[in-house]
């Protein structure tokens, strides 16, 4: 197979979530010596995206999201050690979690995929994530960013919550405080004292690079 | 076992022998962009659409949640119940995860209402459970603790139990006032979960005695042709002894459903509802036609 025909085959299994024949691709473009960043960013990360569009405009659906969404976390599993090897410095760390009261995390993980995929060191506290727990795990892991999710109305007041403790704990000017979550808008995310917020996994990826870029210029 | 909600005036009764529970979904801003900004500004005009169209939707209960992003919660709970017990008399389901709202919605109530909900986390329980002895109301339990909701059905079954037990023992809440949520996961994320949800519903219904109800669209949360799944879902719920669910009221191919598995499952005798339904949709089409003639 050429590269080219590695790269379109990567594109096209991970959009249809086609997880073994990714494995499979990914692991002869390493054996054929195909850069991982070029299967990273020429293949899974557009194909990814183009999956998050085909859901944004509703012709595709949830469980489709997720296949793609696993089949791009395979691949990763296997570019993961070639990228560190290759000197690709992880991009920054990135704390996520579900707020607490929150079960919800489709879209978190799916987040965290995409933040992987663009070379974040991504560290997950699952769901019902009280405050505590993010102030104790900023103080382990000294993230760049830490992003909340919620999903209902009623789960949203905990970023405030979370902040504010982040506040006490005198940890605010240390992190990014990034929120998103179906009902979350930027007016909400202005109102409760976070820095972002994104309406998708493509837009909170892009954000999330700014944010790091400006820290690090900064 | 049954559990008896109370308007001022009338009442409904949940139990497995009884026909199944519809408590109308509708009044929730979450997910209704405009029925929230009307909220920002105390405007409660979308609730009375909400409760006319549930009710001759075949809502037997309503559920009344507040829970919007900047506003006033508390107040407007209250403010809501009052309004929904002057537009209809059946009994309400009071919903939210603040305390001091569920407070205010049972204060302004009249009669005994259903409050959503209380977990398995002992905070939770010390603030919530004092309300409902309280006022004397019921409550759904929901078997997920501080960590997540659990997958495996028997530690459902063992938090539910947990929970049942406090409840009764603890806070001396009759235990036919405790209706238990077995979990409705969205089947798009993974598609064992339904399964599971039955087997759960079936493990507390047969194991605890107690009535169950859950938030059914959740289920197809995330797929397409939503309608029928949960069309489907319902009476598969049923069957496995779901009693009542906070549901769709509003679409007749599931509220159908649910009527037709109320007759296959011996509630309801003779099949009078269901024929009297017949009836009356038939008389509705011949009166649309008659006034289309004239």
């Amino acid at each position: 197979m050429t590269p080219d025909e590695i790269l379109k085959g990567l594109y096209d299994e991970t959009m249809v979530g086609n997880k073994p024949a990714v494995l499979e691709l990914t692991q002869e473009g390493i054996d054929s010596g195909l850069p991982p960043e070029r299967m990273l960013f020429e293949a899974l990360i557009p194909s990814l995206e183009e999956v998050g569009a085909r859901f944004e405009r509703g012709d595709w659906f949830v469980p489709e999201m997720l296949i793609a969404g696993k089949a791009m976390a395979g691949a990763l599993d296997l570019l993961r050690p070639l990228l560190a090897q290759g000197g690709v410095e992880s991009v920054g760390t990135f704390l996520m979690g579900t707020v607490k009261g929150d079960v919800h995390d489709i879209g978190k993980n799916l987040v965290n995929i995409m933040l992987e995929g663009a070379g974040f060191t991504v560290i997950d506290l699952g769901v019902q994530v009280p405050p505590e727990k993010f102030v104790a795990a900023i103080e382990e892991h000294q993230p760049d960013i830490v992003g909340m999710s919620a999903f209902l109305t009623t789960t949203m007041p905990m970023f405030k919550a979370n902040i504010n403790a982040i506040e006490k704990a005198g940890l605010r000017d240390k992190v990014v405080i990034m929120v998103g979550g179906a009902p979350v808008t930027q007016e909400y995310a202005d109102v409760c004292g976070a820095d972002g917020y994104a309406a998708d996994a493509a837009t909170a990826v892009r954000k999330a690079k700014d944010f790091v870029a400006a820290k690090r210029a900064g | 076992m049954h559990t008896v909600l109370r308007s001022a005036t009338a009442s409904v009764t949940i139990g497995p022998d009884q026909p199944f529970c519809i408590i109308g979904e509708r009044i929730n801003p979450t997910g209704r962009k405009k029925f929230q900004e009307q909220l920002r500004v105390e405007d409660l005009s979308a609730v009375e659409v909400d409760v006319a169209q549930q009710i001759a939707g075949g809502a037997m209960m309503l559920d009344v949640n507040m829970g919007a992003p900047l506003v006033d919660e508390v107040k407007l709970l209250g403010d809501a119940v009052r309004l929904v017990q002057s537009l209809t008399d059946v009994p309400l389901c009071i919903d939210s995860s603040v305390v001091e709202a569920l407070e205010s919605g049972l204060a302004a109530y009249e009669g005994k209402a259903l409050v959503n909900s209380v977990t398995m986390e002992r905070e939770r329980i010390e603030l919530i459970l004092p309300l409902v002895k309280r006022y004397g109301a019921a409550v759904i339990a929901l078997p997920n603790d501080e960590e997540a909701i659990p997958e495996d059905p028997h530690r459902r079954l063992e938090l539910a139990k947990q929970l049942v037990g406090i409840a009764t023992d603890e806070y001396g809440i009759p235990i036919e006032d405790i209706v238990v949520d077995p979990l409705a996961m969205p089947i798009g994320a993974d598609h064992t979960l339904a399964m599971k949800t039955m087997e759960a519903i079936h493990l507390i219904s047969t194991e605890i005695g107690v009535n169950t109800t859950l938030g059914a669209s959740n289920v197809s949360f995330g797929m397409p042709d939503r309608h029928t799944l949960n069309a489907v879902f319902l009476p598969m719920a049923m069957k496995a002894g779901l009693t009542s669910a906070i549901m769709d009221a509003r679409t007749p191919q599931i509220v159908t459903a649910v009527k037709g598995a109320d007759l296959m499952m011996g509630n309801d005798e003779w099949g009078a509802t269901w024929i009297a339904a017949h009836r009356a949709k038939q008389a509705a089409t011949q009166a649309a036609e008659a006034a289309a003639q004239a």
